[in-house]
């Protein structure tokens, strides 16, 4: 008992020393690490707001667009076309509604080029010179459509004059912006000396401005008329891409979850499914694109660049993220919580049910949002089941032909007026971020709020 | 196979049945009979249980007297948890758990597989060693058990239950205005009353505690030994408990386990004060532990 004793105190002696000793070295090693994360932390936001910033430097300039205001005359010397057909008594809707199309057929066939022409000639300088293609050359050709359905909406416009504003050509924004060199000789302009003059002239007179680009929102992608290209038809794709992902991958992916850690018996089948389900998060994207080429489109016939093939293929992308976050969130719920359900007569199921899912269920909705953010952005896939094709029209189903926002992106990325689509790339993969964002922020903000609740 | 114990008829009272008068059936168990027989509705034979290559129970064969508790002593990592495990199929849910012997209740196999579980554990309550609340509120903690299993025909016999159960549980007056905030929020001894109010929730036939009071005041010790005692008159009892004294106050009959093995079992006066076994004697006197 004795020497115990001794042993105990000369222990505790050495203790006081070693501690003491060792103190300023552990601290040193403490600050160490927590200076590494810091600095691990810094430059990681840093690297994001890099990206970010100059993602908004380079995209912002898309969002406003020289914006021209015209005084259009719907000159009834041009537009030769009689006045609309009334409905008779007695005609039926049918053919109402078919005197009606000859006659707007009509009014498509009048010189619209000439109406725009001479607006823009009236807005230049008196005695200015330009020629008919320099004129025209200013405003973007899907002005001319635009005209034509106003004064099908209103066949009253007819000799009237009325102020107009019309997006101004993509050439003509780069020029007023200087994303094409100014100091270029004439040969390598895109636009006539003419145009050019006109268009400064026009804008230090305040009839051409930069407006809010809301085509950018309302507007599907257009060749034609690169100024007036939009992102509405890709941003329907993409939600309907989204809305399948939601609906198959996450209670698909949530079942065989529960299904896989809850009920499963532990054998070598099961053992099987588990590695190729971790396997299958390892499969490359675009794997899984002409998976979906061959599985979706040639043997069960759905349509090319259709939404709702790149809605199964990302859900199949998407499925073993969920599958494996869930499967760890319900590892981490302890057994006695379990077991206390089980005690009082629960079924397994009603255990599940009851009490792991409500407590893992904060964790299972946050994997499965980040789990969509990321099919969202996807686009390998994509580009083998033909969502990178051009689609002029908003998708009415997700059977429609349709691009997608990331798809869109690609596309504009390798349009040829690169000096215009440049900044129009840019401010595409700034929607797409603030969607990512907006999710990200939802998962986090429906996290804390169902955590905080109990 | 279910093996009745044969009747004391060596005159002397409580005295012991060694383990060579009562055959191979009954192991190494020294047993001492009760002077007043009681009814027993559950039996263990020859209860062998391995986690994984590891025998924690080694042959234990426990007659479990009715209307009565027994509590179940022993040094740490006795098997005392595990022989209480075996009894509401509790070991099913920790892998690699193999039970082997067999458990009747009223004559049934617990182990047979027509056997539902489910409505074993609601005939068998469990109050776990650490206490485990339901992260829902106190009301929810106490309701779930008679909700799931439709005890209640209205909202307020639903109610009646749940506060019959707390006040039985001594928890009443200190959750009272609390019901709607989480059970997890209560204080440790809080948290196992709240547990043991779940369990009585359900008016099991037989409660299994497994060392209730071990997080408790002297307090709140003496209302749940008296809601055990109070208990004692309807249900069968097992008890683990470390404390002799509570042992004495609380249980008829006391099995002591040391080393997997089950080495003695009797009325509690007898085990505490006149053992038997060698065992069972350092045991009581602080020799072994
Ligand atoms: N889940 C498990 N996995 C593996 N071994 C276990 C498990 N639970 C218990 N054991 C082992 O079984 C033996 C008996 O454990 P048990 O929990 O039954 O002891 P106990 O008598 O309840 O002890 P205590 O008084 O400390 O609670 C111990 O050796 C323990 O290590
Ligand atoms: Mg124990």
């Amino acid at each position: 008992m004795a020497d115990i004793a001794v042993d105990i105190a000369e222990l505790a002696n050495r203790r006081r020393l070693c501690v003491r000793a060792s103190l300023s070295r552990r601290h040193l090693i403490e600050r160490l690490f927590r200076a590494g994360g810091l600095t691990a932390i810094v430059i990681a936001l840093g690297l994001v707001a890099t990206l970010f910033g100059m993602m908004a430097s380079k995209g912002a300039p898309a969002f406003m667009q020289a914006t021209l205001s015209l005084d259009v005359t719907f000159d009834p010397a041009v537009i030769t076309v009689a006045p609309p057909p009334a409905r008779a008594a007695g005609q039926s809707e049918a053919d109402y509604r078919a005197a009606m199309l000859v006659w707007q057929r009509q009014v498509t066939l009048a010189n619209w080029s000439a109406i725009v022409e001479t607006a823009v000639r009236n807005a230049a300088p008196p005695g200015f010179e330009i020629d008919r293609r320099g004129a025209l050359a200013l405003v973007e050709t899907n002005e001319r459509h635009r005209l034509r359905d106003m004064f099908v909406a209103d066949p009253g416009l007819l000799g009237q004059t009325v102020r107009v504003d019309m997006l101004a050509s993509a050439n003509t924004d780069n020029w007023l912006k200087g994303t094409i060199n100014r100091a270029l000789p004439d040969s390598r302009q895109q636009l006539s000396r003419q145009t050019r003059t006109l268009a400064d002239t026009l804008l230090a007179e305040g009839k051409i401005r930069f407006a809010f680009a809301w085509h950018l929102f309302t507007n599907t992608d257009s060749r034609s008329a690169p100024a007036a290209a939009g992102l509405a038809g890709a941003f329907v794709g993409s939600l309907y891409m989204m809305l399948i992902v939601i609906a198959l991958a996450v209670p698909i992916g949530v079942a065989s979850a529960i299904y896989l850690e809850e009920f499963a018996p532990r054998h070598r089948v099961t053992d099987l499914i588990e590695v190729n389900i971790n396997n299958l998060a390892a499969v490359p994207s675009i794997v899984f694109g002409l998976l979906g080429a061959a599985v979706f489109i040639r043997y069960f016939g759905l349509p090319m660049s259709a939404p709702v093939v790149g809605g199964l293929v990302l859900t199949l992308m998407t499925l073993p993220t969920i599958i494996i976050a869930t499967r760890s969130a319900l590892r981490a719920v302890p057994l006695s919580l379990r077991q206390a359900a089980l005690a009082v007569g629960a079924s397994p199921t009603q255990t599940v049910f009851h009490h792991v899912l409500p407590v893992t269920f904060p964790a299972i909705l946050t994997s499965a949002i980040i789990g969509v953010a990321q099919a969202l952005g996807e686009t390998a896939p994509l580009l083998l089941i033909g969502m990178n094709a051009f689609v002029a029209s908003i998708p009415a189903t997700p059977f429609d032909q349709s691009s997608a926002l990331p798809a869109q992106i690609y596309l504009w990325q390798g349009n040829e007026n690169r000096n215009f689509f440049e900044a129009r790339t840019s401010a595409a993969i700034m929607v797409l971020l603030g969607l990512m964002i907006t999710l990200n922020a939802l998962a986090i903000f429906l996290r804390t709020r169902l955590e905080r609740r109990v | 196979m279910t093996v009745s114990i044969p009747p004391d008829n060596t005159g002397a009272p409580h005295a012991p049945v060694s383990a060579s008068a009562a055959g191979p059936a009954y192991g190494e168990t020294v047993r001492t009979p009760d002077t007043v027989p009681r009814d027993v509705r559950l039996r263990a034979r020859h209860v062998d249980v391995f986690y994984g290559d590891k025998q924690a129970l080694f042959d234990v064969s426990l007659d479990i007297p009715e209307k009565a508790v027994t509590s179940l002593i022993g040094p740490s990592g006795c098997g005392k948890t595990t022989f209480l495990r075996c009894v509401n199929r509790m070991n099913d849910t920790i892998e690699d758990c193999r039970v082997t012997g067999e458990i009747t209740l009223d004559g049934q196999n617990i182990y047979d597989p027509s056997l539902d579980v489910v409505e074993l554990r609601s005939r068998v309550g469990m109050v776990f060693q650490k206490p485990n609340p339901f992260p829902k509120s106190v009301y929810e903690n106490v309701a779930y058990g008679p909700r799931i299993h439709g005890l209640a025909r209205s909202r307020a016999e639903l109610e009646d239950i749940v506060v019959a159960s707390l006040r039985r549980a001594g928890l009443w007056e200190e959750v009272k205005d609390r019901l709607r905030e989480p059970g997890t929020g209560l204080s440790g001894g809080q948290q196992q009353r709240l547990c043991i109010a779940r369990a009585i929730a359900v008016s099991p036939e037989v409660i299994l505690m497994d060392e209730p009071c071990s997080a408790l005041d002297p307090i709140a010790t003496a209302v749940i030994e008296e809601l055990i005692d109070e208990l004692r008159l309807l249900y069968t009892i097992i008890i683990v408990t470390h404390s002799m004294q509570q042992a004495a106050r609380v249980s008829q009959r006391t099995a002591f386990f040391h080393l997997g093995r089950l080495v003695e079992e009797g009325p509690t006066e007898v085990i505490l004060r006149h053992p038997q076994a060698k065992k069972t004697q350092d045991y009581i006197t602080g020799r072994i532990g």
